[in-house]
């Protein structure tokens, strides 16, 4: 595709800090419930309300998920240290938050995007979240609102904040990235990785240089950015902006945007004067944090089988779209698709099978056994069951609790019943086409796909292409046996 | 029993009269109630007295005690705590008035220890607001005066808790010492002060002024009554991260071990900061531990002579990003203004005494862009090279003797205008708390004016035990 600012002899440099609430059952220093939709200020406690005399306590549970992302981006998992980031405002109990500065838990990795294309993460860190504001009245701004509500629920929920390098370099590349981390942060459990819910919550770093230089210029923070497509359509509004700046002789200056959705356009939140200095010292509250090695190569081999990487490669080379591959690895469907992988079945049926059906029974039925899917996938796989009959048996599977062999009458799929049809239909085929049949016994192979469709179109989906084969073979090797045991032709006298 | 011999009971002699009652507890309370009636009010060491609900309490465990039930260590010990350390539903202000009004919804750890143990809670003591002061002068309520003598100061910042002790209006009582706020007025006041090893007493509901160096610790008479004290509140509390995760102290059981074959330091680099009584007292001291058995001999640690301008960069530091939270949108005073950010500044305005108002100042200085290095950086070095000091002094001696303050008790109003003359104050304590090891002022004697002058043992961490089996020696030996 090509983008506006390519037309303009501009390329697009975008980094991604990824703000990803971490699914806990309780807050990252305190006792409090980690639960989304509670009646305002109700998962509260002195600790997550900065009471004075309160103190944090880490949750061990927060860096356990922390150090499986780490292994899962491949980064190094260090020991590290709380910082306290320090600056006013009301959303913030302390007045300060606990975060990691410059010793985050985890340096470094990648994420590496199906195009092939790797993205390097600089750092991913700890911290906890801040209360939401609510304002009302004054078109809902801080310092125009007749009224302001604070709601600390979500003060201290466990944030990992993970950060890319400017190594995104189109809006589609971005969106890929992002979905990419996000299954990854799924695939591992460390988030549920809604954005609509605010689970997972991205802000972009963009600029823009003469296309084929590699300098970094004044780069623009972007923040309200709460689905892909504002993330998409911010970076494109954005990007267009800095090549209006360049084009007239002026130059962006760095401070954080905010994007508007409906005006589609983006407008400064902070101005550079005040540009805040945050006054990082090591938390005193709470220990240097080490790292167990043994935890560390626990965690590697416990996320590698979850990664989407991985699953993608257990699929090969099967012959279906990124989409259908994408929803037969997630995490939903993964338990499908990997127990029919371990029976052996191929993976081009079970990927469009899992996408297809599986999906839909999933999404509105509920879950199932996997090995019953596996079952009938088998009985695909083996040729005994017509596409049809597939869809049907799936769906009995899922409603009814008998065993998937009794449940293949109920579609037809009876497979005695099968073969009598085929067999008779066979019959029928050899008086009607004995030229064809000859030809077929006598070895000609063009001749087969003729006979099987007959076969298959008279018995009305009843017998699957395999079966026919199947049958039509066996009463050749019936007619040439009897042949050889027969009187013989001519003969010596 | 008379109300005066009454008084003059340890708290292990009150503990065991009411838990084998032949006291009551209500009996005990009723004479320090007595005796804080008359003298209280000249002396302003309590922001908030709850005698009622002391009665009902001591009432309660008298009923207890009938019942055969056992309240604990501490039963029937009337005791007070330093504002600072948060109270259920009793008001807690550290001395601001950005608190006045606050109530909190919990116990400090230690709180519960001291109830659980069968205290009976008189009231919180007066201090420095936010423990940020020598004198007690800072209180945002008010002074409290030297019970010795009341033109003079107590010291501070656990001033009421110390004159509280002194004039015996309360058995024992808790303060906090971030720079010597526990030692320093127990010297002035004449009572012991004991500053346990950083993480050995939990922080949790201790109203922070600096983190890394604050720490809870018992006021009172005589060092065996600190020394139960010190092994009811301490022990790891799994509130507090920095809680080390070892059992209470064991510190009674060894009191009368004595000092014999004892290597004892005399810190020579800190006697030289004192006046020439203080100093002689510290000399005295050493003498005494030598006639009963210890080697005396000096020790060098000139690191401590940078500690002081360490602690005025890193105690700022961190109080000025915990006292971040007093602005005004969450509990205590609130004054409005038409902005958020208006609020904050004239809660903030208003709400902080000077002293308050400077070392955040200070502090905030001493961490932005461009200053954090050659300030907070370069403190924290001094901090770890005065480690190194210690660890090459205990190498050398058991325990190290040093004075407690530089001088006797000051007058009113005779530091108040000069800061770097009352942070001096400090000189002699701020070492232990930046290394986070433990210390304690015992009394010995008194100087020409009939003011107190105390002694400071400062030991290895974990050693308390040797360092209050120190104290109780001098402790006999010191002249009355
Ligand atoms: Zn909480």
């Amino acid at each position: 595709m090509s983008w506006p600012w390519r037309e303009r002899g501009y390329e697009l440099v975008v980094g991604l800090e990824v703000h990803a609430e971490l699914r806990t059952r309780t807050k990252l220093f305190c006792g409090c419930a980690n639960a989304f939709g509670a009646a305002p200020n109700t998962n509260v406690c002195p600790v997550c309300l900065g009471l004075p005399g309160s103190l944090p306590v880490l949750n061990a549970r927060a860096v356990e998920i922390a150090i499986d992302v780490g292994a899962a981006l491949g980064a190094r998992v260090q020991s590290s240290q709380f910082h306290r980031k320090n600056y006013f405002y009301p959303d913030v109990p302390k007045n300060y938050q606990i975060s990691q500065y410059d010793v985050p838990i985890c340096a470094g990795g990648a994420v590496v995007l199906e195009s092939g294309r790797t993205i390097r993460i600089e750092r991913a860190h700890l911290e906890e979240d801040t209360g939401k504001l609510v304002h009302v009245g004054g078109g809902g701004r801080i310092d125009s609102a007749a009224s302001t509500f604070i709601d600390y629920n979500r003060a201290g929920v466990p944030l990992l904040e993970i950060v890319s390098a400017p190594d995104l370099r189109d809006p589609d590349e971005v969106r890929a990235y992002v979905s990419e981390l996000r299954a990854v942060l799924v695939a591992v459990g460390a988030t549920d990785g809604r954005m609509e819910e605010g689970s997972l919550r991205v802000d972009a770093n963009v600029s823009v240089r003469p296309y084929g230089s590699s300098e970094l210029r004044t780069r623009v923070e972007l923040k309200n950015l709460n689905s892909l497509r504002s993330l998409h359509r911010a970076i494109v509004a954005e990007a267009m902006r800095h090549v209006a700046l360049y084009e007239a002789g002026e130059a962006p200056v760095q401070q954080t945007r905010h994007w508007d959705e409906e005006r589609g356009s983006t407008a400064a939140l902070r101005d550079k004067e005040e540009a805040e200095d945050y006054r990082y010292f090591p938390e005193p509250d709470l220990a240097p944090l080490a790292i167990d090695p043994a935890a560390l190569e626990a965690a590697r081999a416990r996320v590698q089988p979850l990664l989407p990487s991985t699953r993608r490669a257990r699929l090969g080379d099967a012959a279906v779209s990124t989409d259908v591959r994408d929803t037969a690895i997630s995490d939903v469907l993964w338990p499908y698709t990997r127990a029919a992988l371990d029976a052996g079945l191929p993976p081009t049926l079970i990927a469009r099978r899992v996408a297809n059906e599986v999906a839909q029974l999933v999404g509105t039925v509920g879950s199932c056994e996997p090995e019953r899917v596996v079952a009938v996938l088998r009985l695909e796989a083996e040729g005994a069951l017509v596409p049809q009959q597939v869809r049907e048996l799936l769906r009995e599977v899922w409603l009814r609790p008998a065993p998937v062999e009794s449940l293949i009458a109920a579609v037809g799929g009876d497979r005695s019943a099968a073969q009598e049809t085929a067999a008779a239909i066979a019959e029928r085929l050899v008086e009607e086409y004995p030229t064809e049949w000859q030809r077929f016994v006598d070895g000609d192979t063009k001749v087969a796909g003729f006979l099987v469709g007959q076969l298959v179109r008279r018995a009305a989906g009843s017998v699957p292409g395999q079966l026919a084969r199947a049958t039509l073979d066996a009463l050749r090797a019936s007619e040439l046996s009897s042949r050889e045991d027969g009187p013989p032709r001519g003969g010596d006298g | 029993m008379t109300p005066e011999a009454l008084l003059e009971l340890g708290v292990r002699e009150v503990a065991e009269g009411v838990r084998s009652r032949t006291l009551r507890a209500r009996e005990v309370l009723e004479a320090y109630v007595a005796q804080l009636e008359i003298e209280e009010p000249d002396v302003h060491s309590f922001l908030a007295l709850d005698v009622d609900g002391a009665r009902a309490r001591a009432d309660e465990l008298d009923r207890r005690v009938s019942r055969g039930e056992d309240p604990g260590p501490l039963c029937g010990v009337p005791v007070a705590v330093k504002d600072n350390i948060v109270t259920r539903g009793f008001a807690t202000t550290a001395g601001s008035r950005i608190l006045e009004g606050w109530r909190p919804p919990y116990d400090a750890t230690v709180v519960e220890r001291l109830l659980g143990a069968g205290a009976v809670l008189v009231g919180k003591t007066n201090l420095d607001e936010f423990a940020m002061g020598s004198s007690t002068e800072h209180s945002a309520f008010g002074p409290t005066r030297n019970p010795h003598d009341l033109d003079r100061v107590p010291g501070g910042s656990s001033g009421g808790s110390a004159a509280a002790v002194a004039a015996r209006f309360v058995a024992a009582a808790l303060g906090s010492d971030t720079g010597g706020s526990i030692r320093q007025p127990a010297a002035l006041c004449g009572v012991v002060g004991v500053k346990p090893t950083y993480g050995s007493v939990s922080r949790y509901g201790l109203i922070a002024f600096a983190s890394s160096l604050d720490q809870i610790g018992p006021l009172a008479a005589t060092v065996e009554d600190a020394a139960v004290l010190l092994e009811v509140v301490s022990g790891h509390d799994p509130r507090d991260a920095t809680s080390a995760t070892r059992p209470a102290l064991a510190v009674c059981a060894t009191l009368d071990d004595g000092v014999r074959g004892l290597r004892v330091g005399v810190v020579r680099d800190l006697v030289a900061m004192a006046t020439p009584e203080v100093a002689s007292a510290v000399d005295e001291a050493a003498r005494e531990l030598e006639r009963r058995g210890a080697h005396v001999r000096e020790v060098a640690v000139p690191e401590v002579r940078a500690a002081l301008a360490a602690y005025y960069v890193i105690a700022p530091a961190e109080a000025s990003s915990n006292l971040a939270r007093f602005d005004g949108v969450r509990y205590g005073l609130r004054v409005g203004a038409p902005t958020t950010e208006a609020l904050m500044v004239a809660t903030r305005s208003q709400g902080f005494g000077e002293e308050v108002k400077r070392r955040i100042m200070l502090g905030t200085y001493a961490l932005s862009a461009g200053y954090r290095s050659a300030l907070y950086v370069q403190a924290q070095r001094v901090r770890t090279w005065l480690g190194r000091g210690f660890a090459r002094a205990w190498a050398e001696a058991d325990v190290l003797l040093a004075p407690t303050s530089p001088s006797s008790a000051f007058r009113l109003g005779e530091r108040s205008h000069d800061p770097v003359a009352m942070y001096r104050s400090d000189v002699c304590t701020v070492p232990s708390n930046l290394v986070g090891e433990p210390a304690v002022s015992v009394p010995w004697g008194f100087d020409r004016e009939r003011l107190p002058i105390g002694v400071q043992v400062l030991a290895p961490a974990w050693q308390e035990a040797r360092m209050l089996a120190v104290a109780a020696a001098l402790e006999q030996g010191a002249p009355r």
